[in-house]
């Protein structure tokens, strides 16, 4: 399959199991986790990232459109998209990639665990403030960027683990 | 202008990531103001329809627990029957229907996206222009109290759910006529909170809260829940916890209230406020 095909099936997996199925999980009524961050998590590594910035905008704004929320979720993911590079590069001191040869399977597991854990607690901290939007509630906002978190990267490592192949 | 044009090829991430987070932004803020037309929001075709199709499957899993609300339902109507009793016997009784001016209008929807766990709540409903819904309709259930209409497209609308910071209701007692203002503090799903109130109202836990009809959205005495608990500083109320008769977190099928006389109130405060 082309790598083309395969990003468009993950934008469009990856948005309905949030809206479909993950936007429905209320865990004890308070943790709704979000999970479509893995098209970023997992989108190739590219030099030019024009693209790929346009389209995580794009997801946060579908899911935005499907969940009431103004544009929250497109600012956060957005974002995260944005410090993606810098952030790889700085967890794996690297300054330059083999971007072709790349794969997240292929790095150290607790490198790839930061990375993705990081980028998690970086998009949810972000949604949630925007969302609550008021600094009386900066414990709650904490406390739920936390909890969230923690969930969100158990059902993306799982996801990963289950559907890729390991090189 | 090289210079130029240089900066700007060279920091083009950058920039486009500027662009798409101060849009991303402006659609938050706008979000956050009320009464505002908005441009993200699930009432439109595609959206709706997705939302339409998934709940024709779920729905499905609710048959029992929406058997027990209808049952609950019809008791309720029945005894209401029963204390006003009409009595047909007697001749003095007229039973002219011209008299009557009908001033609400009840359309049956049913709820196909539900959210109970966010700051502000917005639930989605399968009816829309075509089926008479405009925004600021009251949609209530055979339990109380669940929202106000907002955007509507055409074949859906997004209600704003009791649970939301910035919808603003009024409401008071069975037994007085003091009323508050109803609102939410973003915490518990099953408590609302009563502002407002005048001090010298007297009340007890476990009264029951209805709307008070002051607004045109609502009709006077629809159910809202109890009284939970309240504090009390210097003879003024603070806060008034109610406990909702409803389950927001499991909702299914819901009324909404056209006001007959809606556009003849409007044009009467629009005088008031010439």
């Amino acid at each position: 399959m082309s790598k083309t095909v395969e990003n468009i099936i993950l934008f469009f997996v990856a948005l309905l199991l949030q809206v479909i199925l993950f936007n429905n999980i209320k865990l004890f009524n308070y943790i709704n986790p979000y999970i479509y961050i893995i098209f970023i998590i997992y989108y190739p590594l590219k030099k030019e990232k024009g693209l790929f910035l346009f389209l995580s905008f794009l997801l946060g704004l579908s899911v935005d459109f499907f969940s009431d929320s103004g544009g929250i979720n497109a600012a956060a993911t957005l974002f995260i998209a944005y410090i993606r590079l810098p952030l790889l590069s700085t967890i794996l001191r690297k300054s330059d990639f083999d971007y072709l040869l790349f794969r997240l399977r292929s790095i150290p597991f607790l490198k790839s665990l930061t990375y993705i854990f990081f980028l998690t607690f970086t998009h949810h901290l972000l949604l949630y403030s925007l969302e609550y939007f008021s600094f009386n509630e900066f414990k709650t906002i904490l406390t739920k960027t936390f909890i969230t978190s923690l969930f969100t990267v158990l059902l993306i490592l799982l996801g990963i683990i289950l559907f890729t192949k390991k090189r | 202008m090289k210079q130029i044009l240089k900066f700007l090829i060279k920091n083009r991430y950058f920039l486009l990531f500027l662009m798409l987070e101060f849009f991303a932004l402006f659609f938050t803020i706008q979000n956050h103001s009320y009464h505002k037309s908005k441009f993200i929001n699930s009432a439109n075709g595609l959206t709706g329809s997705i939302y339409t199709k998934v709940n024709a499957i779920s729905s499905f899993f609710n048959l029992k627990e929406e058997n027990k609300h209808l049952i609950e339902e019809n008791i309720r109507l029945k005894n209401l029957l029963e204390i006003e009793n009409i009595d047909v016997s007697s001749e003095n009784t007229h039973l002219d229907s011209t008299k009557f001016f009908k001033r609400f209008f009840y359309t049956s929807a049913k709820i196909i996206k539900n959210e109970y766990t966010k700051p502000n709540n917005y639930l989605l409903i399968d009816k829309g222009l075509k089926n008479g819904i405009q925004s600021e309709m009251a949609v209530i259930n055979s339990r109380g109290i669940i929202g106000v209409t907002n955007n509507v497209s055409n074949h859906n609308a997004t209600v704003i759910s009791i649970l939301n910071k910035y919808l603003k209701i009024n409401a008071g007692f069975t037994n007085s006529d003091y009323f508050g203002t109803l609102s939410w503090n973003g915490k518990d799903y099953k408590t609302v909170q009563l502002l407002d109130l005048p001090r010298q109202a007297q009340f007890k836990i476990g009264d029951t809260i209805i709307t008070g009809g002051k607004s045109n959205t609502f009709p006077k005495g629809i159910l809202v829940g109890k009284i939970k608990n309240f504090e009390k500083t210097n003879n003024v109320y603070q806060i008034i916890n109610i406990t909702l008769f409803n389950d927001m977190s499991s909702l299914n099928n819901v009324n909404i209230i056209t006001n007959l006389q809606r556009n003849e109130i409007q044009q009467l405060e629009k005088l008031n406020n010439e």
